[in-house]
């Protein structure tokens, strides 16, 4: 019970990286590498404000911190012509500095006599369940949060994005601001990751300088789970399978190491193999349907 | 309608690989003039569009459409004023996206902000309705992506993107090149259809020496980045393709030795 709860409420925390990492890599097409960065960054910012007693603004500024991070690097890539993934990795390095600073220079910070969104939101609606209230707060983001990019991609901004990620000269054809487009969808997609943490800050009642490494293959894991689950069929499912890509991720997470299947440090390499078998599967499909066509082909020739 | 004022624009400059693409182009069209354009390769033709689109800027020059100096306009403001149908079916459209998506996108330069919905009932309605105008039976496939079509399809697609919101310039880059011969002929019938109806002012690049003294109502030549023949009325009427030959070779001061560097 304690394993399938805890499994919910961070599913539903880390969804927001996933959704943030859809954005980027499935609908701009692009492997933005940022998000270790910013989701850094809004872990890093909610926890200070917390601290500073304002956990609510903290959530608020994270969100601001995460776009402010993607539109560094948008501009970067576009305005300055860098290679997309150099540019996010410019960014994720430069963040690490800024995070330390956000931290007042310490790696880690403790919330644990603070007030945070979940403990007030407990206070307030006298629920006297931790997990409930967990479950609850992290689910209504996510779902509010859901509901907002499924509108927003079915919008003429929303549309333009995924033509940049399909056809960028079309784009441009079509007399709209391929760069203006690109630098608005990063913003957007950090504004997920960095809210994604800055929940999780809250959530768990800690930060740790190095939270994000390894979350942008964290948040393609699930999205690729979800893909695995429901396929690749519109935006707006795509989301949602993303969302239960993240929840599935964290349930299994949550059984390898419960039952020891595998020590908790070997996670990111598990996850780093799934990513990587999961991303090969249609190079490696076409691959078999070739040689089954040639196997045929010299069985006929021999006949 | 288009004024193009000494055209200069020189690849790799300075360089043993120096090449004039545009050498001092001259060229004027009135609104509802329909160009057609002939070359051999490496004549400039498409670097004459690509400049006018504005996917460089010209070294030397300036380019007037509608009054206004597009000269050293962005690309994608220019594409307000500009619809350009390109050899490669691919290059139009987005694949991923439905037909209707594609044509809604091509529509926002009409209108509205980004923050209104991509596609609502009316303009569905309406795309429904351009689309049916070509009788290929596009219009039963709104919800199809685009990369599921045939060329000859994205073509056609492509083509009414380009003039659902009415350019001030139509530039055609060998758009039906890319498609077997009944459906270049459909496109082509379509394309006529389309800047007749609305007296667009188009430009024309083919390899097809016939088809480019029948379209439209002027035929130009293209070589080594200038213009060296420009047919209108009677001059253009009493062409034969072979005198078009002819006069190619003669103003170039030498003999083909294989018209097919021409004949495509």
């Amino acid at each position: 019970m304690v394993l399938i709860l805890g499994s919910l409420q961070q599913g539903f925390i880390y969804a927001l990286l996933a959704l943030g990492i859809y954005i980027s890599f499935r609908i701009l097409n692009i492997p933005d590498l940022t998000a270790e960065g910013s989701f850094t960054f809004g872990l890093a910012v909610s926890a200070s404000v917390t601290v500073l007693g304002h956990p609510f603004l903290g959530i608020i500024l994270s969100i601001a911190a995460g776009a402010a991070a993607g539109t560094v690097t948008g501009i970067i890539q576009t305005k300055i012509g860098v290679h997309p993934v150099l540019a996010g990795i410019l960014t994720m390095s430069g963040l690490y500095s800024i995070n330390l600073m956000v931290m007042n220079k310490s790696s880690n910070l403790s919330l644990i006599a603070n007030d945070t969104v979940f403990k007030i939101t407990g206070r307030v609606l006298n629920v006297s369940s931790d997990d409930a209230v967990k479950l609850a707060v992290s689910m209504a983001v996510l779902f509010a949060v859901l509901v907002l990019v499924i509108v927003f991609f079915r919008m003429q901004l929303g549309l333009c994005i995924r033509a940049t990620g399909d056809n960028e000269a079309m784009v441009r054809a079509s007399s709209i601001d391929v760069d203006n487009t690109k630098i608005f969808a990063l913003a957007l997609s950090n504004s997920l990751i960095a809210l994604s943490g800055g929940l999780l800050a809250q959530y768990q009642g800690f930060a740790d300088i190095n939270s994000g490494v390894g979350i942008l293959v964290v948040g393609l894991a699930s999205v690729i789970i979800g893909e695995a689950a429901a396929g690749k069929r519109g935006v707006a499912l795509g989301f949602v399978s993303s969302v239960i890509g993240s929840i599935v991720y964290r349930f299994i997470v949550a059984l390898a190491i419960n039952f020891d299947i595998f020590p908790a440090f070997t996670l990111k390499l598990v996850s780093a193999v799934i990513v990587g078998i999961a991303l090969s599967v249609p190079e490696i499909r076409a691959k078999y349907a070739r040689n089954k066509i040639r196997r045929e082909g010299l069985k006929n020739a021999e006949n | 309608m288009l004024k193009i004022k000494n055209a200069v624009k020189i690849f790799a400059k300075d360089t043993p690989n120096e090449h004039i693409a545009l050498n001092n182009l001259n060229l004027s069209l009135n609104t509802g003039d329909f160009v057609t354009i002939v070359g051999s390769n490496g004549a400039g033709k498409s670097t004459l569009f690509n400049s006018v689109c504005g996917n460089f800027w010209l070294d030397k020059g300036h380019i007037i459409l509608d009054n206004e100096d597009i000269t050293y306009l962005p690309e994608h403001k220019r594409a307000l004023k500009i619809g350009r149908v390109f050899q490669d079916p691919m290059k139009g459209t987005a694949p991923n996206l439905t037909i209707e998506e594609n044509i809604a996108l091509a529509y926002s330069k009409n209108k509205k902000g980004m923050f209104s919905f991509a596609v609502n009932r009316k303009e569905r309605e309406m795309f429904r309705q351009s689309l049916s105008e070509f009788n290929m039976g596009l219009e039963d496939r709104m919800k199809t992506k685009v990369g599921l079509l045939s060329g000859g399809q994205r073509q056609v697609v492509t083509l009414l993107m380009c003039t659902l919101v009415m350019p001030k310039l139509l530039l055609l880059d060998e758009h039906t090149a890319a498609l077997d011969p009944a459906t270049a002929e459909k496109v082509m019938d379509i394309t006529n259809t389309i800047v007749k109806k609305n007296k667009l002012t188009t430009l024309m690049i083919t390899h097809n020496l016939s088809s480019a003294l029948v379209t439209g109502n002027r035929t130009i030549m293209m070589d080594e980045g200038t213009i060296i023949l420009d047919l209108s009325n009677d001059e253009r009427k009493n062409m034969s393709i072979d005198d078009l030959l002819n006069m190619y070779s003669g103003k170039k001061n030498k003999k083909f030795d294989n018209d097919r560097m021409l004949l495509n």
